[in-house]
């Protein structure tokens, strides 16, 4: 990858490409989704895509808009509210020679599908010696604020990362949701493929052509000296922000954006650990029993010796999510936290 | 060629054939299960042949079934080979889930059997996914899903009811009404007896016939397969009917406690198997040295399996961790 940078505003990325005498194309997280949507769609027959109001104008915020009238409505159809049953049609598609996207608006409508997901996506290889494979995506959407309290706003990921038959992921930039996005389609492992709404207006260099990013590879955004720091989803852009305020102080990070979290790259984390002895883990969802706790144990395990200083999880506090702008501000942590963790692993 | 009631000889004669091979088996298994070879939990279909065999017979190879945990009859009935069910009861490395499953996860790709689900319900969602890559494809496939009066009381059950009408699905629901889920009767669970009538409000067709009668249960899938085949979406078919064993195990349930045994009683009396032989031998459409010929027969391929499994091995240690995607 030749260039990583994401900003939040278009005006920044064209002011940077500009700055580095390149002339590249700028897309939105949102817009990388429906590119790699319509690119798969285009080439494969047997992709569809199903869910909630995924016809609609406002398509899944912008993610599937039109792509209705390009696919017909044979292969892009709006569901009756039924998350279990509608999951597992897409199990029963998936085994029988379709490849489906089933797009669940909000993570916390995901539980309703936990039976077919757990029960029944997981294990439709294992459970039957391998003979069957269910290729399907599972996209889901978390977010945060405005109120949205306990039913609209759970980062859930660590649930599934249990999971044994499924895979997780996680991207963070426009670049890589549309890789991993191809990626996740064409695996014949079921995928969840997590989106975050604060990251749908972020802009990078996207690339025009078909490309895939490896699943289960993580990127180093930002390579540094004295601690590092793993981001998951929008805490990896929240974790760069930290690491611009951090070296003002005379910090050096190294930032690992993991991508993946199920399967997991333990390797590129244990080399940074080994480097830097210092391991903050940031994540979008709570902190106990979360990705954190098994980054934490899977180093503790491996390179506990390099070790100089315990591991930090910033992550959300135990408690459901609340509505009101001042407890909520308090419940999500983000690059200030993400700091403060780092200047006190470092004791300087 | 001879028939009866517009049904070729030939059928009738599979439908005697695939009732004795499901009956026979499962009494095998009730034989074997005391040397404590066999370590799955075994949910027998005995008093239910019927509905499989009458049912599968009306399929051709490339359609779907799906099926839940007391699903041996419907494996038998769709042409699953006896060697890889026994295998995988066996736990053995050649049952047809590598021994992965055990009896409640059957596989069997190339006869339609698209893995089964000890989930209550839950087999319906995935049966009309099956159903709306049919569609998508137009390959003509039908997909039948079995299910017990329980399997009525969970939503999966009327969400996906509600999908394969809307979408005109070639799915048939067929609802095994054997009175009970587990030990609960049912109208414990429902208020009333009318498990046909929920296809109703999703104008779709629904009946009620007798399970224990096998020339019935065939003429009404046939209808209902033949429909669905041609595009007219699909039904809901409430067979009803009654298991004889307990509901996991090779007991019977007064001896342990449960259902009364004056009701296994008359529903003995009413066997699809004994009833459907009476039939065939009073309207000369077999002998009674036939009978015993097909029988014979069968219970040498029965015989073949427990060999076949019992000779095979186990998976290895290093196979635990494989096909895990
Ligand atoms: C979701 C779920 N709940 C409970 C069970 C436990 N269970 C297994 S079989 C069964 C009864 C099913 O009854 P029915 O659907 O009528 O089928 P039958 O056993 O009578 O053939 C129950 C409650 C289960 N397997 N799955
Ligand atoms: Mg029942």
């Amino acid at each position: 990858m030749s260039w990583e940078k994401v900003y939040t505003e278009k005006s920044d990325f064209e002011k940077a490409c500009k700055a580095a005498g390149k002339k590249l194309r700028g897309l939105t997280y949102r817009e990388a989704i429906r590119e790699a949507l319509l690119l798969t769609m285009k080439r494969d027959n047997s992709v569809f895509i199903m869910g909630e109001g995924v016809d609609d104008s406002s398509g899944i915020f912008g993610t599937t808009t039109g792509l209705n009238r390009i696919f017909g409505s044979d292969r892009v159809f709006d569901t009756p509210i039924a998350e279990n049953t509608m999951t597992g049609i897409a199990l029963g598609a998936a085994i029988s020679g379709m490849k489906p996207i089933i797009v669940h608006m909000r993570m916390d409508f995901l539980l309703l599908a936990m039976d077919q997901i757990v029960n029944h996506i997981s294990k439709w290889s294992y459970m039957f010696g391998g003979k069957l494979k269910a290729p399907l995506v599972i996209r889901s959407i978390i977010g945060r604020g405005w109120g949205s309290a306990g039913q609209h706003s759970q980062s859930l990921q660590a649930l599934f990362l249990h999971i044994p038959g499924l895979k997780v992921v996680m991207p963070a930039t426009p670049y890589d949701a549309k890789g991993l996005l191809i990626a996740s389609i064409e695996d014949k492992a079921p995928v969840i493929f997590i989106e975050h709404r604060l990251l749908y207006e972020h802009i990078g260099y996207v690339p025009k052509n078909r490309y895939s990013v490896p699943i289960g590879k993580g990127a180093i955004r930002k390579v540094g000296r004295d601690v590092t720091v793993v981001g998951i989803s929008h805490m990896a852009f929240e974790s760069l922000k930290a690491a611009e305020i951090l070296k003002k102080e005379g910090f050096d990070i190294e930032v690992i954006d993991i991508r993946s979290i199920k399967p997991l790259d333990d390797e590129l984390i244990f080399k940074s650990v080994k480097k830097t002895g210092r391991l903050v883990i940031a994540d979008t969802g709570w902190i106990t029993g979360g990705v954190a706790a098994e980054i934490s144990a899977r180093v503790a395990g491996s390179v506990f010796k390099y070790l100089k200083a315990p591991v930090l999880r910033v992550c959300c506090p135990d408690c459901p999510t609340p509505a009101s702008p001042v407890l909520e501000k308090n419940f999500y942590p983000g690059a200030r936290e993400i700091a403060s963790a780092v200047k006190k692993i470092c004791k300087r | 060629m001879k028939r009866h009631n517009n049904i070729p000889l030939i059928t009738l004669r599979k439908m005697l054939r695939t009732m004795f091979t499901i009956r026979r088996f499962e009494e095998k298994i009730i034989q074997l299960y005391p040397q404590q070879e066999m370590k799955t939990p075994v949910h027998l279909y005995l008093g239910q042949e019927a509905i499989a065999a009458g049912v599968c017979l009306n399929l051709e190879k490339k359609d779907y079934i799906f099926s839940n945990h007391r699903n041996h009859g419907h494996c038998i009935a769709k042409g699953m080979d006896l060697k890889i069910i026994m295998a995988e009861l066996y736990g053995k490395q050649t049952g047809c889930s590598r021994g992965k499953g055990g009896s409640m996860h059957l596989v069997d790709i190339k006869n339609g059997i698209m893995g089964t689900s000890a989930i209550v319900g839950a087999a319906m969602p995935i049966a009309i996914g099956a159903a709306l890559a049919s569609q998508m494809k137009n390959d003509k496939r039908v997909s039948v899903v079995f299910f017990g009066d329980g399997a009525v009381d969970e939503g999966a059950f009327h969400e996906s009811l509600n999908f394969a009408a809307l979408k005109r699905l070639p799915a048939i629901f067929i609802c095994e009404n054997n009175f009970y889920a587990t030990n609960s009767p049912l109208l414990a669970r429902q208020p009333a007896d009318n498990i046909f009538q929920r296809a109703k409000p999703y104008l779709i067709k629904g009946l009620r016939v007798d399970g224990n009668d096998i020339i019935k249960v065939y003429k009404s899938a046939k209808d209902a397969i033949e429909s669905a085949r041609r595009g007219n979406g699909p039904a809901l078919i409430e067979y009803r009917t009654y298991r004889y064993k307990q509901h996991v195990g090779t007991r019977y349930d007064h001896e342990v406690g449960y259902r009364p045994k004056e009701e296994l009683d008359t529903w003995i009396k009413n066997c699809p198997i004994k009833r459907f032989k009476n039939f065939l031998l009073k309207n000369n459409l077999i002998s009674l040295d036939e009978i015993e010929r097909i029988q014979a027969c069968i219970d040498r391929e029965i015989e073949e399996a427990v060999v076949f499994a019992k000779n095979s091995r186990f998976p290895g240690k290093d196979e635990l961790l494989e096909d895990v995607y």
